[in-house]
């Protein structure tokens, strides 16, 4: 690992006042950034460490759950508030790789991350979620811009991440099995935004909206009411773990799971 | 240079580290500790497996940097001070829970952390779930699963003393 400079401050005024350096990085639970720096695939000048900013915690109203940045996937799966208002969100961070990943992973570093086989931006899509940063609150739709970016600015925080509770909602990832992150991860809900449904694991360009479904499911929220709906193989990733037709095809069995999860 | 202040296996140190140190590098490298192993360096085989504030963590993907003002206990801090082993030591003597050894300490304190975060009990599956993060290459992992399974009611009996 090339070596760096550390700070952790106490306030988020200076940290995002230490993210404008040229070639700062925030640092959260470091379970993708420790690893990409090990590879030496990075070369930050400093790394900010956003510990000791206070922005971790749960707040449920009757209509939304909000979640802190630095809030551990540990946290949002043992929560009971969470597990009452959107029991798929509690779930899905209960499914991400391991118990000692999810120790330190958190909600911000990995909608931050925008990794295009990670869970959470697939329910924040599905949800129609908003990213509220120390600039702006952005609407999950507009927020997501590719495989690894999103609308983020090199010294923007995002603080908090806000989700509609849905009135029915289901994730179902096939994992990759070494990993556990998704070959093909779909967040199926029925909410105040409509029915929204949300692919990860399998596009080049990150999580997408599956469209087809969702218009077919508008009228008839039911797993048979996929059939014969399919995704194009054009835009799905290729690697040693699943073809892009493999891929497309998938999209289709687990959305059709997903449905059935979320009853 | 940084300094880094943290109670490890109840002792308190104070140690200069560079920015980039690892704390698996510090416990090893500065401390002396080399029970905690590193296996793939990738975050993913649980060697490296220390207790934080009482939570399982991977210590291979954790800054030294991080772990300031944090309790640690690794592999070494387990055993009672008259060296009577932990009931999960014991297990793994007992049920023949490791080969060659090198994702024990891994293996042992991940699952002390599973078990004591579940006094309702693991099922074998649950069990075999909560070890996501730990992998041998020996063992095959039957008999691991059952010393964690006889484990749980001599942890449960112990903590309730
Ligand atoms: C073995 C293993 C298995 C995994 N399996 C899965 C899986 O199944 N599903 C899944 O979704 N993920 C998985 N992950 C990734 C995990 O969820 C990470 O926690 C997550 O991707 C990054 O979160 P972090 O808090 O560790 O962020 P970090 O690694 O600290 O940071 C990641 C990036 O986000 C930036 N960042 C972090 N926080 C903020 C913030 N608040 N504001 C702005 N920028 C920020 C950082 O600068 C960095 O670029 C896995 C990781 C490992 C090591
Ligand atoms: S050495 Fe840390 S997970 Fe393998
Ligand atoms: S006993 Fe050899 S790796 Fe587990």
């Amino acid at each position: 690992m090339y070596n760096f400079e550390y700070q952790k401050p106490g306030a988020l005024a200076d940290a995002v006042k230490a993210l404008g350096a040229a070639d700062a990085k925030a640092l959260a639970g470091g379970m993708t950034l420790i690893p990409v720096l090990k590879q030496r695939l990075n070369q930050p000048s400093v790394v900010v460490d956003l510990a000791k900013l206070g922005l971790s915690g749960i707040t449920v109203t009757g209509d939304s759950v909000t979640i802190g940045a630095m809030t551990t996937h540990a946290t949002v799966a043992a929560s009971a508030d969470i597990k009452r208002a959107i029991p798929a969100l509690a779930a899905l961070a209960g499914g991400i790789g391991d118990i000692q990943v999810r120790a330190r992973g958190t909600i911000g570093g990995s909608l931050a991350n925008n990794d295009p086989a990670a869970c959470y931006p697939a329910a924040a899509l599905a949800l129609g979620a908003t990213i509220t940063t120390n600039k702006r609150a952005i609407k999950a739709d507009v927020y997501f811009t590719g495989m690894f970016t999103t609308a983020l600015a090199a010294d923007e925080v995002i603080t908090s991440v806000s989700f509609p509770i849905p009135a029915k909602a289901a994730y179902v990832k096939f994992k990759q099995p070494a990993s556990r992150y998704a070959m093909v991860g779909v967040f199926a809900a029925k909410g105040p935004a409509g029915v929204r449904m949300a692919v990860t694991g399998s596009g080049q360009g990150g999580v997408f909206r599956f469209t087809a479904a969702e218009a077919a499911l508008a009228s008839n929220w039911s797993a048979a009411a996929l059939n014969g709906i399919s995704v194009s193989a054009d835009n799905m990733m290729s690697d040693i773990h699943g073809s892009a037709v493999y891929r497309a095809h998938l999209v289709g069995v687990i959305a059709k799971r997903a449905v059935t999860a979320a009853g | 240079m940084p300094q880094v202040t943290l109670t490890v296996n109840g002792k308190t140190s104070s140690v200069e580290v560079e920015a980039r140190t690892l704390l698996v590098e510090l416990l090893r490298d500065k401390l002396g500790l080399t029970g905690t192993h590193v296996g793939c360096d990738t975050s993913q085989c649980g060697a490296c497996v220390v207790h934080i504030d009482g939570n399982s963590v991977k210590a291979c993907t954790m800054l030294a940097l991080q772990a300031d003002g944090t309790k640690v206990t690794t592999i070494e801090g387990i055993a009672a001070a008259d060296g009577t082993l932990h009931p999960m030591q014991e297990m793994f003597r007992e049920h023949h829970a490791l080969q060659c050894g090198f994702c024990t300490p891994g293996m042992v304190m991940s699952a002390i952390d599973l078990v004591a975060k579940n006094p309702q009990g693991l099922s074998e599956d649950e069990i075999r779930h909560g070890l996501e993060g730990n992998l041998c290459r020996c063992t095959g992992y039957h008999n691991i699963v059952k010393a964690i399974d006889a484990s749980q009611s001599l942890m449960h009996a112990k903590a309730a003393e």
